[in-house]
């Protein structure tokens, strides 16, 4: 018998495929945005919002990533959004090979900005490297603000935080400013976005910091 | 939670480190789990044991499970303890600012495969 020693991370693999895409979708001057949240977070509201507002500014995709069925690429669509819906095959999150295939298949050129919708899940697409060039997690007012302290490594993995539903705070226990602080608390640089798709609250704030994300990335393209 | 797909990452692994070493057969991986790692190991194992048969390469190697507690240290006053029974809170001075030392981990540690006289008998 003979031992090979290894010591290598299970997620090795899937690493390097997501350099290898955000590589590739950098020299495009394609922004990959990782939008990931529990079931009923509002996802898809929060795009659909967002593409009606900036369809004049920016090409944008959306790729959904779904267990099974193809509902949100039905709503995005109808919007007038390039979509795609990558089912995992019962799978809990999307790995970055995964993507890399639903991207090819779709197409990316000329687009500015794709948002990877991925399986409502706050704990395993946390774990895995998509080659998204952002991530951006959701947590809606009812879900409640003491989640922080339950999921800790998507707080800690997400670069912004959106807090949606805000319309519905005033019939919630949902200390905001406790939340913000809890979130700090793990992740000291991230942004929160507290936001309503259906009023429209916070979401000018938003828009303009992926504006200003997909500026940078096609103005670093060729490094 | 995500046990199903980890094993067909692992699979990928042992597959292009067998192409690359030219061997056809595993006796076993040794895989380091952390306690925190998110990853169940009788989930896991189970995963392993249904995927494997599928696998001429893999059919019989066993996954053998190397545990690694989870440890975290206190910035404040200094020590560690232990992470599963007291989370981010240091037991010693009440602090809260504390960190992972250990126990994230999810490793393929070692691959034991025949020598290559015995795969031959």
């Amino acid at each position: 018998m003979k031992v090979i020693e290894l010591n290598e991370s299970v997620t090795a693999s899937n690493d390097r495929d997501a350099d290898v895409l955000r590589k590739e979708m950098r020299q495009e001057g394609t922004l990959l945005v990782n939008l990931m949240s529990s079931p009923g977070s509002g996802k898809t509201s929060l795009l659909s919002g967002t593409i009606l507002d900036l369809k004049g500014e920016l090409e944008m995709a959306v790729m959904e990533a779904d267990i099974a069925s193809d509902v949100d690429a039905v709503r995005i669509e109808n919007l007038g959004a390039r979509s795609i819906q990558a089912h995992t095959d019962g799978m809990c999150h999307m790995d970055a090979g995964m993507t890399g295939r639903a991207l090819s298949a779709m197409g990316y050129s000329g687009i500015d900005l794709v948002f990877l919708e991925n399986v409502g899940n706050l704990i395993c697409p946390a774990e895995f490297d998509t080659g998204a060039g952002a991530n951006v997690m959701l947590l809606s007012v009812p879900e409640g603000d003491d989640k922080p302290l339950k999921y800790p490594l998507m707080f800690t993995k997400s670069d912004v935080l959106i807090i949606t539903k805000m319309d519905t705070i005033s019939y919630f226990d949902f200390d905001l400013t406790a939340c913000q602080e809890r979130v700090r608390r793990l992740n000291p640089g991230i942004r929160i976005f507290p936001v309503s798709a259906r009023t429209g609250e916070g979401m000018e704030e938003w828009e303009g910091w992926l504006k200003t994300q997909v500026s940078r990335w096609k103005q670093f393209r060729n490094i | 939670m995500h046990e199903l797909g980890v094993v067909f990452k692992i699979r990928d692994r042992l597959k292009m480190l067998a192409s690359e070493n030219g061997f056809s057969r595993i006796n076993s991986v040794t895989v380091a789990l952390g306690e925190v790692s998110t990853v169940i190991p009788e989930y896991l194992t189970d995963c392993w044991d249904w995927m494997r048969k599928k696998e001429p390469l893999l059919a019989e190697a066993e996954m053998l499970i190397e545990p690694v507690p989870a440890i975290t240290f206190c910035e404040d006053c200094g020590k560690t303890y232990p992470t599963v029974k007291y989370a981010r809170i240091c037991p010693h001075c009440g602090s809260e600012r504390t960190f992972l030392v250990q126990g994230n981990e999810f490793l393929i540690k070692e691959v034991e495969v025949p020598e290559p006289e015995d795969a031959r008998s």
